[in-house]
This record gives C-alpha cells, sequence and structure tokens, in this order.
C-alpha cells in the first residue's frame, strides 16, 4: 500500500464553497434517513403502547374492530420473499456464471443487458401482467399440474384461484432476479484469472473450474447479493399487490391468498381515518424498515469484505 | 442569497395579487370526475374563482379538513359523531350528487341477468353460501340454469368509500354481518380475495369463472360489466342504473317522516325501500365549515350552490346519480345558512 500525501488545504474560496455544499448534500442524505426512522417511530407510538408487543404477534387485522395484530403481514412477507429467493437465487447465479464464465463477449453483452432491463420495468407493469397473464396461467395450468403432482404436500393445496403467494412470489423472483444477477457477475469478474488457469492447468474440466476456482471463492459475494435481492423483495409494494390477493390470514398453501407489509400500507393509508389505523399502519412500516435496513447492512458488508480483498491482492 | 429572497418575494406577491380566489379542496375520488367537470365549468361562470382539488381519498379527506389544511373536504361516507366532535361541529355534509355499488359476476353460461336477494348477499359474503346453484340463488332466479361451480368472492383491498357502502348496507340487512364484521372503509372479510380499486376487483371478476365482487355503478357502466339486480326493502328486483339511484334518494323523502330526517343531510340512504329504488346506493358529501372566512367564504357558498342546482345537469353524461328534486330546497337551504365572517 502506498500513502497519498496529505494535500495542503484548499485556500481558494471557490473549492472551499464547492466542498462545503457536497458535504452538506451528503449529510443531507444521512438526515433524511434518521429523520424517516424518526418520523415512523413517532407516529407507531399508539399502535404499539395500545398493544404492546401483541402486535407483532396476535394475527387479526380488524380496522373496524380497531384491533391490530401484524403476523400474518409479516408472515406474508418473509414466505412470499424467501420463496422469491428460492427461485431467483439459483437462477441468478447460473445466469451470472453463463454470461462471465461461458458466453462469447457478445452475446454476454447483449444478453447482460436484456437481464438489466428486466430491473428497468416499472413494478406496476409487471403487476399488470401477473393480472392478465401470469394469474390466469396459474390458474389454469400451472396450479392444477402442481396440486395432482405433490398435492400431498401442504405447499399445494386449496382451490386454484390464480393469485395468491405463489403467484407473487414468481413476480418477485422475476423482479429481484436483474439485482442478485448483475451483482454475481461482478463478483465473479472480481476472481482473478489466474486462478481459474492455474484449475485448468491442474487439470479440470471447466465445471471443476467454475465449483473450485469462480464459486467457491465468491461464495461471500453470491450471499451479499442474495441478501440484497431479499431487500429488495420485502420492500416491494405494486406488483405484489396486484397479484398476492391481499388477505391478513396465515396458511400454509401457497395458492392461498396473502397479505405483505408493504401491501398492507399502500392498500389502506388513504383511506384510514382513525388515529389508531393510521398508527399501526406506521408501525408496520417501521417494521418493515428495520428489517430492510438491517438486511441491506449485512449485504454491503460482505459484499464489500469480498471486493476489498481482492483489491488488496 | 439576497437576490434570490428578493426574487422569491417578489414573485410571491406578484402571484397572489394577480390570482384569483384560490380555494382547496380534498377528499374523496369517486367524484373526482365530476367534481373537476364542474371546476372548469364554474370557470365560465365565475372566472375570478379557482378551485384546487386533490382526490387523495375519503379518510385523507375527513383528516385534512378537521386539520383544516384545506378549504373544504369530500368523502363520500359523512363524518361519524366522533369525528364531528373532534371539529367541535364545525361541519355542514353538503350532499353533490349520489353513487351506488353493484354486484358484479362472471358466470359466461348464464341466459339472463342474475337476481340477488339481501340475504343471499350477505351470506355469499359471509362465506356461508358457498355454491352457485345453491339452493336460495335457485329460488330468487327461477328458470335459469345455475352452474354448480363455488362461488368465488372478491373485495377491495383498499380502503375506500365503495367498500363502505357496501358493508353499511350489509350490516343493515344482516345482523350477522353486523355482529361479526361491521361497516367500514377498510373491513375484516371473513372470505375472499382482495382486489385494488375498481380496476383490481374487475380484473380478478373477469379472470374467473364463478367469482362475484362489488364495483362502484360507473365504473361498472364504463366497462360494461354483467351486474346483478337485486331485491329492494319493498320485494322488487332493481336493476342499478343512475336513474334507480335517484329514485331510491326520492323515495326517501317521499316514505321519511319530516321529523325524522336528519337535520344535517348525513342521510344513510341504503336498503332504501319504495318503487324503484336501488338499495345500495348513496350520497357522496362536500364538507365544509359553518362559518368562512370573507372572500373565500362567498366564493365557496356560490360554487356549491350552483353545484347543487345547475351544476347537476352534468352528471348523468358522466354516469353520476343526480340529486332528487325533494331535497334541492333543503341543500340550498343549508348552503344559505352558511355564515362569513
Amino acid at each position: 500500500m502506498t500513502t497519498i500525501a496529505k494535500r495542503p488545504k484548499d485556500v481558494h474560496l471557490g473549492d472551499r464553497v464547492f466542498a462545503l455544499s457536497l458535504k452538506s448534500i451528503a449529510a443531507f442524505v444521512g438526515i433524511m434517513l434518521i429523520a424517516i426512522g424518526f418520523f415512523l417511530a413517532k407516529a407507531s407510538i399508539p399502535a404499539l403502547n395500545n398493544s404492546g408487543f401483541a402486535f407483532f404477534v396476535t394475527s387479526v387485522w380488524d380496522p373496524v374492530q380497531n384491533v391490530y395484530g401484524a403476523l400474518p403481514v409479516i408472515f406474508g412477507t418473509i414466505v412470499s420473499s424467501l420463496t422469491a429467493l428460492m427461485i431467483a437465487g439459483p437462477m441468478s447465479v447460473g445466469v451470472a456464471l453463463f454470461l462471465t464464465e461461458l458466453a462469447p463477449a457478445w452475446i454476454a453483452s447483449v444478453f447482460g443487458f436484456l437481464v438489466q432491463m428486466l430491473a428497468a420495468i416499472p413494478s406496476v407493469v409487471y403487476g399488470l401482467w401477473g393480472i392478465f397473464v401470469l394469474a390466469p396461467w396459474m390458474r389454469e395450468t400451472v396450479q392444477p399440474t402442481l396440486s395432482s403432482s405433490l398435492g400431498f404436500l401442504p405447499l399445494f393445496q386449496g382451490p386454484p384461484y390464480g393469485v395468491g403467494m405463489l403467484t407473487a412470489s414468481l413476480i418477485l423472483a422475476i423482479m429481484i432476479t436483474p439485482t442478485i444477477a448483475s451483482i454475481c457477475q461482478e463478483v465473479f469478474k472480481a476472481v482473478p484469472t489466474a486462478q481459474r488457469e492455474s484449475a485448468l492447468a491442474l487439470g479440470s474440466t471447466r465445471w471443476e473450474m467454475m465449483k473450485l476456482a469462480v464459486l467457491k471463492t465468491s461464495k461471500p459475494g453470491i450471499f451479499g447479493a442474495i441478501i440484497l435481492g431479499l431487500g429488495r423483495a420485502f420492500g416491494e409494494t405494486m406488483a405484489v399487490t396486484m397479484v398476492i390477493g391481499n388477505r391478513s390470514e396465515i396458511s400454509f398453501s401457497l395458492f392461498a391468498p396473502g397479505q405483505t407489509m408493504a401491501s398492507v400500507i399502500a392498500n389502506e393509508y388513504a383511506e384510514a381515518t382513525h388515529d389508531l389505523h393510521l398508527s399501526a399502519l406506521a408501525a408496520v412500516g417501521l417494521a418493515l424498515f428495520i428489517v430492510t435496513i438491517i438486511i441491506n447492512g449485512t449485504a454491503r458488508v460482505l459484499i464489500s469484505r469480498i471486493t476489498f480483498k481482492r483489491q488488496q491482492a | 442569497m439576497k437576490l434570490l429572497i428578493t426574487l422569491i418575494t417578489a414573485l410571491s406577491l406578484g402571484s397572489t395579487s394577480i390570482a384569483a380566489t384560490l380555494i382547496n379542496g380534498a377528499g374523496a375520488t369517486f367524484p373526482y370526475p365530476i367534481y373537476s367537470k364542474w371546476f372548469s365549468e364554474y370557470q365560465k361562470v365565475s372566472s375570478e374563482v379557482q378551485i384546487n382539488y386533490q382526490s387523495i381519498g375519503s379518510g385523507g379527506g375527513i383528516k385534512q379538513f378537521s386539520d383544516r389544511t384545506v378549504d373544504f373536504g369530500a368523502s363520500d361516507a359523512p363524518m361519524t359523531d366522533e369525528q364531528i366532535e373532534k371539529v367541535k361541529g364545525d361541519v355542514l355534509h353538503v350532499p353533490t350528487v349520489l353513487g351506488a355499488v353493484v354486484l358484479t359476476y362472471n358466470l359466461p353460461t348464464l341466459k339472463k341477468e342474475l337476481r340477488l336477494t339481501p340475504g343471499v348477499i350477505a351470506d355469499i359474503f359471509l362465506g356461508k353460501i358457498t355454491k352457485w346453484n345453491d339452493e336460495r340463488i335457485k329460488k330468487a332466479n327461477p328458470g335459469l340454469e345455475l352452474p354448480t361451480s363455488d362461488i368465488m368472492v372478491v373485495r377491495r383491498s383498499d380502503g375506500s368509500g365503495t367498500t363502505n357502502i357496501f358493508t353499511e348496507y350489509l350490516s343493515k340487512i344482516s345482523p350477522d354481518w353486523a355482529s361479526k364484521v361491521g361497516k367500514g372503509t377498510a373491513v375484516n372479510f371473513p372470505v375472499g380475495l382482495g382486489g385494488k380499486g375498481n380496476e383490481g376487483v374487475t380484473g380478478l371478476v373477469k379472470q374467473t369463472p364463478g367469482a362475484i365482487g362489488y364495483v362502484e355503478l360507473i365504473y361498472a357502466l364504463n366497462n360494461k360489466l354483467a351486474f346483478a339486480d337485486v331485491e329492494n326493502k319493498s320485494g322488487q328486483f332493481i336493476k342499478p342504473s343512475t336513474k334507480s339511484v335517484t329514485a331510491a334518494a326520492a323515495e326517501y323523502f317521499k316514505t321519511t317522516k319530516k321529523s325524522e330526517i336528519p337535520e344535517d343531510l348525513r342521510i344513510s340512504l341504503t336498503n332504501s325501500a319504495g318503487k324503484g329504488a336501488y338499495p345500495i346506493s348513496a350520497f357522496t358529501f362536500i364538507l365544509v365549515n359553518k362559518t368562512l372566512p370573507k372572500g373565500k367564504g362567498e366564493s365557496i357558498q356560490k360554487f356549491l350552490e350552483w353545484a347543487v342546482s345547475s351544476g347537476q345537469k352534468f352528471a348523468e353524461d358522466l354516469g353520476y346519480a343526480k340529486l332528487p328534486n325533494e331535497l334541492t330546497p333543503r341543500v340550498s337551504k343549508m348552503i344559505k345558512g352558511i355564515q362569513v365572517k
């Protein structure tokens, strides 16, 4: 490592003004984050005071009786996101592996661009596609097939509505694939070529080379990418709301309708008039905010650790 | 910096001196199309008044009105006693037009319109009737061949004035509904899938054979959905239309004793009896304070008077049911009673 000699202090007024304005912009972003957290915490006090910890572990959500239990929406968020990850994780790693290791350069650039474009589609468009294309297909083809072949599992029982947890998970999987794939690609690219060459020189096949030289060393990075995808799935609102069926109920069947934290806020906030109702929605928001920050923070640490190590090497 | 401040001050001073009286309102999304038509038409009548309206939902309308951040609010449901107490009773409910909720369904094999009785509707939404060929549905539809399929209930997932009207109706006709579920803009439905907005419900109903859901009348008319005739309190099956909704209001005034009509016009029209009255109908309201500041006050007063009289002629074209003639003198009296200080 080389140390850069400390530069003398800027003497030009323009430079100092410029630096100051950049500093304040940066500070503003940080302050925004804290302010949002503060607002959510403050707004959720009445609901949390009213029901205490039971807010997070009871499952009746009834705005008429002013009874709020967030367990079904927490459950819905976790189940839909994890199911999405199970589909998107392997798919994204595969895509990234293909693009960095196997594909000729021109295919990699075209294909990589297409995958990135998936991330650019507005989520309401995903939702519309979900209602008009994916849900009917799920109802008429996928769900009957699943229930006739794997129907003995509690996961695939109940009437095929088309919309529901499974459909929402599929949409989420498509939406988070670009996020995970592009980070995996960066992580794989960071693997030194020498490492690949040595694996090949020792007589490994192409697959063995990928397994030993690329995948093994990239593990923390892949994990970080998946966690970032999870963070995105947690917060996704519009597309999920449109296809999840919006019912605050805990069911172990993936065919059943569910509800997520983000979708209950989007659904009910505009027409909520009772203070306790508003506060309950804010408390759901606070929980989502905290969880998302933790998830994203963990992912960043994991990813930066691996790329930092490489840069040092 | 100094220059900037001077500039901003100059601009803001300039704009206030040029601009006409600016009135701000916020609230229900349901009447937004007719309100915006009114605002633009009213400018032709009275060019110095400019009205801004944000359609943020009835709940938001009541909230902003109560916080006094707008000059008027708008809501599909009248304010509750508790909410009125919060503003110390300082609110007038001005009915502007009427809306209705219809039951739309997806039964492609049906030869004729479906007929539903109140009891059947309540039990479908309570999850007690689960098959389309249920005896009670058959009884209401003699001669109609009904499929054997399951009924799939679709309802609004977002808080909505439409849900409020529908659940108020169900609470009136079914004690079971009233005690188990109750009425509100968002309720804990015992069964069914939730779709976001009228379009979300319609999307689910259209794609699922055997589905039934409720949507706003105007939305159903504009999108040419199939909807059911509903039996009213006097035993007639009524097809929902702007006419039968206005009739529900007119019948209300004919059949209700003068002393029983609420002075503040917080009238609940659901389950209205009488000839040709569609039972799932309701008023939508503009909320104003009883005392308004000078300047703005007169403008709001004049606009409201215009809206409930000359403005009514725009209603039917946009699919809204207009106020019945029986109501107009009462509303005018209420508007004239607004004090301007």
